[in-house]
């Protein structure tokens, strides 16, 4: 570890100095006030704040972003399935393969940035949007993992009326139930549709099918006179 | 306020209509589908609209006849593939499609790309704007059924594409971005004839100016129809012109750059406080002129040098997550890239301007009449690609 | 005078009345298409227009026509047959009956009526029940909303088309067409003659109100909210294909054309050119031609303002009706029968 660099203090990671924003840092001291234990962890990259909350506080940890951070603007609500693809890229054609084969299939769960403990995780970003004009405005990526059983989380719909609509579509993708919702019902895929096509185990089955074409589907080169039969 | 009186008087609208449906009940309401096939919704969405009379007293978009599964289908692809889906999202704006996720994926590579690219990359996302605001500007006369401004619309937007086919080959889906910078540098003589389609834009703004703005029923359709509040339009999540008709003085471009050379140009931030069909419509057609001067500034400061960085053939992208998200010409759009260290994504989130734009409808659409439901959508201004994406 | 010097049996006159009358609207709408809904608007939006079929594009009118014809004759499955069947027709005979009372000539008209103004607009807003039938007889909710917004509008618009009318007849002292003609042209304008009085100098806000009513009766932009194709996707004709179409189409310029013919007789001295006898048998010659100039200029303004304006609300239009239109033209009648006392 060189001097200019800090350790996080909960991931016990080594973080470059310059990462680490002034105002990300008040910005999770205030969620942990608000949320006391439920923060599960944090990370700053790139002018980026990742929250990690437990599920259970997430309706709350949405009060505190958008009335103590003052993050108003919601952009995106959506969930990760960390389970590795059991079909894994097998799908592709070979050429798309680096020389040494088909990658090793893992089956371990990794998790990205601050970490996490089940399968799913839901996550959203806000932002607020008046704050720092022309120097980059504060924003959050809040996380939250869900228990692999009956996952289930509270709606955000009084806290961002805009999140109606991706809860629908995250319970539609992911098979998540938002408690409190007042109209969980599929907006993209017909009425009748069985699964949930995000998740990693539904096989994606236009490629099962059909494998992916590549050179395999290319017309033979003319043969050259002479050649022939070489 | 004006705009509360107006969101007043709307409740209030509302409020009569809901209890004339409840309270009369000889008067029994109409369901009317407005779509999926239907020349207001240009794509496949379909609104299903409860109505008394002419008055709608709910109103809600039903989506998905276009899904296609982007987020699933780059999961299986490799990162440069994943740049042909994401240029059919916004097809009118397919090059500014493919920027944020190229950002994402050099950031998670920490790629330094060239000067030179970036300015490029900023002036085509530019002209992609322009290809895409100039069809809006001449359409949303269509809608209010004056049918000329179209075809000024069209007539101007062919030298955009022109200019953008010139370098890329493409007209829609130019798919020219690459990690780590371009995959060309500009052809000869490009730069003055970019010049010269400037100035046609501007002219283009001018005439609708004169033609829609000025016009006295083109108000009357449009002004206090559809108004959104700030407050409302930041916890719907509207971006773009949407968000800044209503007011709320935020740009991507100048408040949270992002690899593009936005922030090294002079330009203005346009707001209208009134939140209304016509603020949204005034504020594009600034934003259009704007852009026109914006994209002139590049083509004085472009910088000399390669367009592409040393990137490998192989593109493996570290393990990470990187969310990138730009000024589209619909409004903000983002990707949430999960990479694994693999070929391809782990996951890609795509977070599209016009999916959160008309998940206002419903709000904005209580009270109001048939004609206003067309005059709202073709204000909010969304391309059906990208809310089904 | 040679012109009038043949003697026709009755029946002679009727079958030549009604051949003319026949072959009028078909002309005429074919005329306003092609040279205003094709060629003009597409110079104005800066397009060629129709290039291929004849010069400059001149019979694509009629091979449009044609392929009309050639469509297959659809109902749907839950109209009222005979009603849908029967809508366009209706409306077609309304735009006929316009032409019975139009003068082209001090005796070229049809019938010349002693009540021709009253008649013509009399039988304009026969288009109304056609209108509602289609609406209401294709079973189709957007044909529904059109026909119901088309009955709103066309009555609303017939107040302010006849009061608009009503100054002219104070002052022309009749309600026969060819006599306003006549008193346009022997009128004078404080004592000078030379050009008549044409009754848009003395009747300029009638005529402005007549022209944006009749734009109403057209149900053309700005007032077309009962086919309005981005709203409700062609209103009242949406379930019309083929033939029936044909007819609404035909009927729609038709009847452009013959407003445009009304308000020339009106307004600008119908078949008068200043500087002639306007009792001399010769007018039943040349006027057709002068009479043919002035529609198209008044066509013109009329399409014009298609091309140009943006559609208004339902609400709006109303508003415009009742609150401007008609309390403008009632003063309008008042001002010229005080002057028409006093002068």
């Amino acid at each position: 570890m060189s001097d200019t660099d800090v350790t996080d203090p909960d991931s016990g990671e080594a973080v470059p100095v310059e990462r680490l924003d002034p105002r990300h840092t008040a910005a999770v001291a205030t969620l942990s006030e608000r949320l006391a234990d439920a923060v599960l962890g944090h990370h700053s990259e790139r002018g980026e704040l990742w929250v990690r909350v437990h599920h259970e506080a997430w309706q709350q940890a949405g009060y505190a972003l958008r009335d103590d951070l003052g993050c108003r603007w919601f952009d995106f609500l959506s969930a990760i399935d960390w389970l590795p693809s059991p079909f894994g890229r097998d799908m592709d054609a070979e050429q798309d393969w680096p020389a040494t084969g088909p990658p090793a299939r893992d089956t371990a769960i990794e998790h990205g940035v601050t970490g996490g403990e089940t399968r799913l995780q839901i996550f959203a970003r806000v932002q607020a949007v008046e704050d720092n004009p022309g120097g980059g405005n504060l924003s959050v990526i809040l996380k939250a993992d869900l228990p692999n059983e009956n996952p289930a989380v509270e709606t955000w719909i009084p806290v961002y009326a805009g999140a109606n609509w991706h809860e629908r579509e995250a319970w539609e993708m992911f098979g998540i139930a938002f408690i409190g919702h007042p109209d969980l019902r599929h907006i993209y895929l017909p009425g009748e549709f069985e699964g949930h096509p995000l998740r990693k185990d539904f096989p994606l089955l236009a490629r099962r099918v059909k494998p992916w074409p590549g050179l395999v589907d290319v017309e033979d080169m003319p043969e050259v006179a002479g050649e022939a039969g070489s | 306020m004006t705009v509360t009186e107006r969101e007043q008087r709307e409740f209030i609208a509302a409020a009569a209509a809901d209890a004339r449906v409840n309270v009369e009940l000889e008067t029994e309401g109409m369901t009317l589908n407005i779509g999926p096939q239907h020349p207001a919704t240009h794509g496949t969405l379909r609104i299903v609209a409860r109505l008394d009379g002419e008055q709608v007293v709910a109103a809600e978009p039903v989506m998905g006849y276009m899904h296609r599964g982007y987020e699933k289908l780059a999961e299986v692809r490799t990162f440069p593939q994943v740049t042909t889906l994401i240029n059919r999202i916004d097809w009118l704006g397919s090059f500014a499609n493919e920027v944020p996720f190229i950002l994402a994926a050099e950031q998670l590579m920490e790629v330094e790309v060239p000067p030179r690219a970036s300015w490029i990359r900023t002036i085509l996302f530019e002209l992609s704007r322009l290809a895409n605001i100039s069809l809006f500007l001449g359409d949303m006369g269509v809608q209010l059924g004056a049918i000329t401004p179209v075809f000024f619309a069209f007539r101007d937007r062919e030298f955009v594409l022109n200019q953008i086919e010139a370098v890329t080959g493409g007209r829609f889906h130019p798919n020219f971005d690459r990690i780590g910078g371009l995959k060309d540098d500009l052809p000869k003589g490009w730069i003055e004839d970019t010049r010269g389609v400037m100035v046609k834009m501007r002219n283009f703004c001018d005439e609708l100016e004169d033609l829609l703005l000025g016009n006295e029923i083109f108000e009357a359709r449009t002004r206090g129809v559809g108004v959104i509040p700030a407050d409302v339009a930041l916890s719907y999540g509207l971006s773009g012109a949407n968000l800044r008709a209503s007011g709320v003085d935020w740009d991507m471009r100048r408040d949270n750059p992002c690899g593009l050379v936005h922030d090294e140009l002079d330009w203005k931030v346009w707001t209208h406080p009134d939140g209304d069909s016509f603020a949204r419509y005034w504020v594009r057609l600034q934003e259009t002129r704007e852009a026109t001067y914006m994209i002139e500034q590049m083509l004085d400061g472009l910088p000399a040098g390669p367009v592409m960085a040393k990137v490998p053939v192989i593109i493996k992208v570290p393990a990470g997550e990187a969310y990138v998200a730009t000024e589209n010409p619909l409004g903000v759009m983002g990707y949430y890239v999960v990479s694994k260290g693999d070929l391809g994504p782990f996951r890609v989130k795509i977070r599209s301007a016009s999916f959160n734009n008309i998940s206002v409808t419903p709000w904005v659409m209580r009270g109001v009449y048939v004609p206003d439901v067309i005059t709202i959508l073709a204000s909010l201004y969304f391309i059906l690609g990208d809310i089904d994406r | 005078m040679w012109t009038l010097a043949i003697e026709l049996a009755y029946w002679q006159q009727t079958a030549i009345k009604l051949v003319v009358v026949a072959l009028v609207i078909p002309t005429g709408a074919i005329i306003l298409g092609y040279v205003f809904l094709m060629k003009m608007m597409s110079f104005m939006q800066s397009r060629l227009g129709p290039m291929e079929a004849g010069p400059y594009g001149t019979l694509q009118l009629l091979a449009d026509g044609v392929k009309f014809l050639q469509k297959e004759d659809v109902f749907p499955r839950r109209a009222d047959r005979y009603v849908f069947a029967l809508a366009p027709v209706v409306v077609l005979v309304s735009t006929f009956l316009l032409f019975v009372v139009l003068p082209v000539g001090p005796d070229a008209v049809v019938s010349g009526l002693d009540a021709g103004l009253f008649f013509a607009l009399a039988v304009a807003s026969l288009s109304v029940i056609g209108v509602l039938m289609a609406g209401w007889g294709s079973a189709n909710k957007y044909a529904l909303m059109g026909g119901m917004r088309a009955a709103g509008q066309l009555i609303a618009y017939e107040l302010p088309l006849v009061l608009a009318a009503i100054g002219v007849v104070i002052q022309a002292g009749t309600l026969d067409l060819n006599k306003i003609v006549l008193a346009q042209a022997t009128g004078e304008i404080f004592g000078w003659g030379a050009i008549g009085n044409p009754y848009i100098l003395t009747q300029f806000v009638g005529f402005a109100i007549f022209l944006v009513a009749v734009q109403a009766e057209l149900t053309q932009p700005p007032f077309d909210m009962p086919v309005a194709e981005s709203e409700i996707v062609g209103g009242y004709q949406v379930e019309y294909t083929g033939f029936r179409f044909l007819f609404f189409f035909m009927a729609e310029f038709g009847t452009a054309f013959a407003f445009a013919g009304i308000a020339s007789v009106l307004f600008l001295g119908g078949w008068y050119v200043p500087g002639l006898d306007p009792t001399s048998g010769w007018f039943n010659l040349i006027g057709p031609f002068v009479m043919f100039i002035k529609i198209m200029a008044v066509s013109a303004l009329i399409f014009w303002f298609r091309f140009t304006f943006p559609r208004l609300r339902e609400d709006q239009l109303q508003k415009l009706a009742w609150k401007v239109l008609i309390p403008l033209s009632l003063l309008n009648i008042v001002v010229t029968g005080v002057l028409k006392v006093l002068v």
